[in-house]
């Protein structure tokens, strides 16, 4: 039995599709370069309903994305998928290339695939309830279920891939892809499997979604500064911008790694989650339950708190939970992120550029971990032109910041009081 | 419509949805066997052959509709109301 406290986990394979590149190098590029990639809405579904007003009317979308043309889909994969999983697949084809991996060399039954998603096949859900209503119960596409589902993405990239191991969705709002992480984590250190595809993909830039986000008041409506419009800790920031898009990663035990001489581009650390158990909604004011998943992922790691030199945060822009998230880092990390202190840490939202891909999030914002802790490229904040007082952390305003990072820490907080903190480290022997 | 005006268009639509080519159907063309049409996908051409030729094909007519021939007969059989 393998030694679950001693076995190390790697990061071999990266794939993104994001609003602000379609791949993992582009994307990271625009990270580092401060690019937004927030814009005005377009899409016939929205222009259905166009006499009505809508109060936002900015999102992340992913422009120029052709499934077809970019993602290398026909058009009878168009009936079977839902926009989320063509995203998904198209990250998880990146990062599975990107390994070297061949799966038809490995033990199909030591493969698996977890993958986050808060909302799922919405696009379709909403596309067949106009069908149910303009045409009626027996024009409703028989592809409808398999495309809705939130499980769809896991279960097609187990099939693309042949993966006969360990398969799974987690539904935890934001915090969906963190959970993927966690629970690859679990089956791979348990000695259940050798290699794991994880990853995030959303897809949610629907009328219906952009209707309720807003009557919430939980997004942005900077409708006329699209690109200003995502600005997490700014005194300015008046609520998240939604986006679409898709991460997907290829991980592996260090010795399954090695044994096929991969590249490794990073190793998984630590693994922390807890619940706030107070509202549906609203983060806890004191950011308890934030704070326990950060502790929680050091101790799983084996990490003190000096060790961490970046914190992509969750920060979605919203007031209150760019607040309750300072505050939780502060009680955690103390003077080694008290900016006034002289604290070394350094935390930034890379949602200011690509918005708030809900339960993708936490996987695109494992790019810039990984790349951070590989390059030493700390990716911006930006927009952050007057950042709250009383946020006494360096938050990494406007430009990216070159420093060694030994440990990044990514986290990701859900609606549902769901709270998951990821630790990748750079690699070394 | 004519027989063949009906194959055109059979054709055409089976091409579109099972992502096919139009010089590698034919009337001999299985649904399963040669496109790979699941059990869905069949169920979807169905719905799509009665919205292009304003036809009903019940349940029982659709389990012998098993190649582009069999749909061409059908809806020549059966396709008085779309002219």
């Amino acid at each position: 039995m393998p030694d679950s406290s001693t076995t190390r986990l790697v990061i071999t394979g990266v794939g993104t599709v994001t609003n602000i590149g379609p791949d993992a190098a582009s994307t990271w590029e625009s990270m580092r370069e401060g690019r937004s990639g927030i814009s005005k809405i377009e899409g016939v579904e929205f222009d259905r309903f166009g006499q009505h007003t809508w109060r936002v009317g900015i999102a992340g979308q992913i422009k120029g994305w052709d499934p077809c043309e970019q993602g290398g889909f026909d058009r009878r994969d168009l009936r079977r998928f839902d926009r989320c999983t063509m995203l998904g697949l198209s990250a998880a084809a990146q990062a599975v290339a990107d390994s070297g991996i061949d799966f038809e060399r490995e033990d199909p039954d030591r493969c698996g695939v977890i993958v986050g998603s808060g909302i799922g096949g919405i696009g379709t859900i909403e596309e067949m309830l106009m069908v149910l209503i303009e045409r009626g119960p027996d024009r409703i596409s028989p592809h409808t279920v398999p495309r809705l589902m939130v499980n769809a993405t896991a279960g097609n990239v187990s099939i693309r891939y042949g993966l006969r191991g360990p398969s799974s969705a987690h539904a935890t709002a934001c915090a969906s892809s963190g959970h993927a992480f966690g629970d690859a984590m679990n089956y791979l250190r348990k000695g259940e499997a050798d290699v794991m595809i994880v990853g995030g993909c959303e897809a949610a830039v629907t009328p219906l979604c952009i209707g309720a986000f807003s009557t919430m008041r939980a997004l942005s409506s900077r409708n006329d500064d699209p690109e200003r419009a995502s600005r997490p800790f700014d005194k300015l920031r008046d609520g998240f911008v939604l986006a679409e898009g898709a991460g997907f990663f290829v991980v592996e035990t260090l010795e399954h790694a090695r044994a096929r001489g991969a590249t490794i581009y990073a190793e998984l650390m630590g693994y922390g989650n807890s619940s706030d158990a107070a509202h549906i909604t609203a983060p806890d004011e004191q950011g308890r339950g934030a704070s326990s998943s950060m502790k929680k992922a050091m101790a799983d790691g084996g990490l003190n708190l000096e060790d961490i030199a970046y914190i992509n945060a969750h920060g979605t822009s919203t007031p209150i939970g760019d607040d309750a998230e300072v505050a939780a880092v502060i009680s955690v990390f103390g003077d080694h992120a008290r900016k006034s202190a002289g604290g070394k840490l350094l935390m930034s939202s890379t949602k200011s550029m690509h918005g708030h891909a809900l339960g993708a999030s936490g996987a695109i914002e494992m790019l810039a971990c990984v790349n951070a802790v590989r390059t030493g490229v700390i990716p911006p904040t930006i927009n952050l032109d007057h950042p709250e007082e009383g946020f006494d952390i360096d938050l990494v305003p406007h430009e990216a910041r070159e420093r060694p990072v030994r440990y990044a820490m990514n986290n990701t907080f859900g609606f549902g009081g769901h709270n998951v903190t990821l630790i990748v480290g750079r690699y070394t022997d | 419509m004519t027989e063949s005006e009906i194959e055109a268009k059979v054709i055409d639509i089976v091409c579109k949805q099972m992502g096919a080519d139009g010089a590698e159907v034919s009337r001999e063309t299985r649904f399963d066997e040669d496109l790979k049409a699941d059990s869905l996908d069949q169920v979807e051409l169905m719905m799509d052959f009665e919205d292009a030729f304003n036809t009903s094909i019940s349940d029982e007519d659709a389990e012998q509709i098993k190649t582009v021939g069999n749909a061409i007969e059908f809806i020549s059989k059966n396709n008085g109301s779309a002219g």
